[in-house]
């Protein structure tokens, strides 16, 4: 593959590239990102699953769900529009299949949960506690893809906190629980720091951006779902504005850092920014194994600017 | 996906079938994982209105059976395209893989354009390959457009087990025809239908399937939906099993991205959105609702968790 990296020369030190996920500790600091790697299975020819820091699961719900009708996708320049809806097994398929699949590998999860009220994302959070193999939750309170669109609980710190406190009382304590933000809204550190009150032990930053593309053709909006949430490296300003300003403001707070990573040296900048773990979302879609290239190419990046630890470098761009 | 919408109608037997007995099974999974490669272009031909290129990819084609396909990372390491396109293998021999390029957009365009030395990001073989008919079993074939690529590999394969081959091909014009030369070779005699007459008879592929369909035990195609659609439910109608290979615009090509989804019947009875990558590209005609394509129906599993309630 083609790297724009710098290249990892022999005899340099290697980087220490643990990190951990709240007080759960794993060896690499990239991850999946939830949505975009179904629930890990699919990257076994291309990638070491037990080697990545973990599989961030698509979000799961209490019911199996169909997900919205096609048209699902729209290409964008450097990005893409999607409006799956959340098409899933829901918790029960995940707890018979899904898991015990992860766990029997050694693979780590990170459960992404959804849900339409406080109370269903704490019954999610019950069953999974003790669940083999899951290493912490990531409560997804900002997908775009949900029926009322205009109460994405992640865009009001209020239902937002809610959320966060009922999973965290209902969770497994040995399971650190993260927030996962919108950046659809006016200031993203007056959520982060409502969630982080209501017992948040992280933060995931960010969800895709609302967008929408219409078809010339049909002069119709292409997505079946009319609007999407748009990813890939198209946004990737806007998700490292939202961690290095929340970073500022919360220094103490660990941020899951995600939005166009495609190459090691954007995942830097992420780490520069204040994130001390990575997901490589849209990336998996062009190339199954960016999750590990992205890794490798990290470290090589840390070394070549004399980091020796991966920790040393979170937040480095705000001195 | 290219479309000629709208020139097949539904046929005579309405939806496909999903309210009897099934005809097919789902097709079973690939014997073997896809790999990732960079790999050279060793020839581009233009063929018609399309593109042919031959790649060396030992590790693809060694793994390849008919009806699997391939997915390309387009316009180079920096690319604004992000998506993978996803096309079928119209070869794969002496490790060499075939594909043939149907340029539309910028990603197929810059396929199109590749040239001999190039390289390219390549995963496959992906999806599942048609499953067999009996030994013998003859055997009818339905390409539209350059669907008709992805059926030389089952010909071939079909003629080596005894079956009678019987390809029908059909485009919108001429040029728009493909692998005529390479199903004859193996068929002996290949059926011809553009719309504007330009080649073989002037109509559609199902005026040929029509007339061929009471000879066969088995159907397969390749192509855009309405034809796919039409096949199907000509062959359900006729009692015959058929296998559809479909061309569902594709993000990721291995199961990821949940995009390429269609309402299939599965092995319980019960319709789900299953993907057209890793559940397909080839489903049984009849376990495909061509008819709901693009809507949520209240019995697709989940879609009550959708708010989409039978009335």
């Amino acid at each position: 593959m083609a790297t724009t990296s710098p290249i990892w020369l022999p005899g340099e030190t290697p980087v220490d590239m643990t990190t951990a996920l709240g007080k759960a500790e794993i060896p690499s600091p990239v991850l999946t990102a939830s949505g975009c790697s179904a629930f890990g299975r699919e990257l076994e020819p291309f990638v070491d699953l037990t080697a990545i820091g973990a599989v961030v699961t698509k979000s799961v719900q209490l019911r199996p769900r169909s997900g919205r009708p096609t048209p699902r996708m729209a290409e964008t320049p450097s990005g893409m529009l999607n409006s799956i809806g959340l098409q899933g097994p829901g918790i029960d398929g995940l707890l018979a299949d899904e898991l015990p699949w992860l766990a029997e590998r050694g693979v780590r999860a990170f459960v992404s949960i959804a849900g339409t009220r406080a109370r269903d994302f704490a019954e999610l959070a019950t069953r999974l506690r003790g669940a083999p193999g899951v290493l912490g939750l990531e409560v997804n309170i900002s997908c775009p893809n949900v029926e009322s669109r205009g109460e994405v609980f992640a865009c009001d710190p209020v239902a937002a906190s809610d959320v966060v406190s009922a999973v965290r009382e209902a969770a497994d304590p040995a399971q650190p629980v993260y927030a996962k933000l919108s950046p659809d809204v006016t200031d993203i550190v007056r959520v982060a720091r409502s969630v982080v009150d209501a017992g948040a032990d992280g933060l995931s930053m960010i969800n895709t951006l609302l967008g929408l593309v219409i078809d010339p053709d049909t002069m119709r909006p292409v997505l079946g779902g009319v609007t999407g949430g748009l990813s890939g490296p198209a946004i990737r300003p806007v998700a490292l504005r939202c961690v290095w300003q929340v970073h500022a403001a919360l220094p103490q707070v660990p941020i899951l850092g995600m939005g166009g990573i495609r190459r090691g040296l954007d995942a830097l900048q992420f780490v520069l920014a204040g994130a001390s773990a990575v997901s490589v979302g849209t990336a998996v879609f062009s190339d199954p194994s960016a999750v590990a290239r992205v890794h490798d190419e990290l470290a090589g990046a840390l070394a070549a600017r004399g980091f020796a630890t991966l920790c040393d470098a979170v937040g480095y761009a705000h001195r | 996906m290219r479309g000629r919408s709208g020139h097949f109608g539904p046929s005579p037997s309405g939806q496909s079938g999903h309210n009897g007995r099934l005809l097919t099974e789902p097709a079973p999974v690939a014997a073997r994982p896809p790999v990732q490669r960079v790999v050279e272009v060793v020839a581009a031909r233009p063929v018609g209105a399309y593109v042919e290129l031959t790649l060396a990819a030992p590790d693809v084609a060694e793994r390849a059976e008919p009806g699997q396909f391939v997915a390309f990372a387009v316009g180079g390491p920096t690319s604004a395209m992000l998506l993978r396109r996803s096309i079928a293998i119209a070869g794969a021999a002496n490790g060499a893989v075939t594909v043939v390029v149907a340029p539309h957009g910028p990603g197929s365009t810059w396929l199109a354009g590749l040239r001999p030395g190039d390289a390219v990001d390549v995963v496959g073989p992906l999806g599942r390959p048609f499953p067999l008919p009996a030994p013998g079993t003859p055997a009818l074939l339905v390409g539209g457009g350059y669907g008709a690529a992805a059926l030389v590999g089952l010909a071939a394969r079909l003629r080596e087990r005894g079956s009678r081959v019987v390809p029908v091909v059909g485009a919108a014009s001429a040029d728009r025809l493909c692998s005529v030369d390479d199903l004859g070779v193996l068929a002996g005699i290949v059926w011809i239908t553009t719309d504007d007459g330009s080649e073989g008879r002037q109509g559609l592929v199902t005026v040929a399937v029509e007339e061929q369909l009471p000879d066969a035990g088995v159907v397969y195609a390749c192509g855009p939906m309405p034809m796919l659609r039409a096949v199907a439910d000509l062959a359900t109608a006729a009692g015959v099993p058929s296998y559809v290979a479909v061309e569902e615009a594709m993000a990721c090509g291995i199961g990821v991205c949940m995009t390429c989804v269609l309402p299939v019947v599965g092995s319980d009875g019960r319709t789900r959105f299953a993907r057209s990558c890793t559940e397909g590209p080839v489903f049984g005609g009849d376990r495909v609702r061509f008819a709901d394509v693009g809507r949520l129906r209240p019995d697709v599993v989940g879609a009550d968790a959708m708010g989409v309630v039978a009335p």
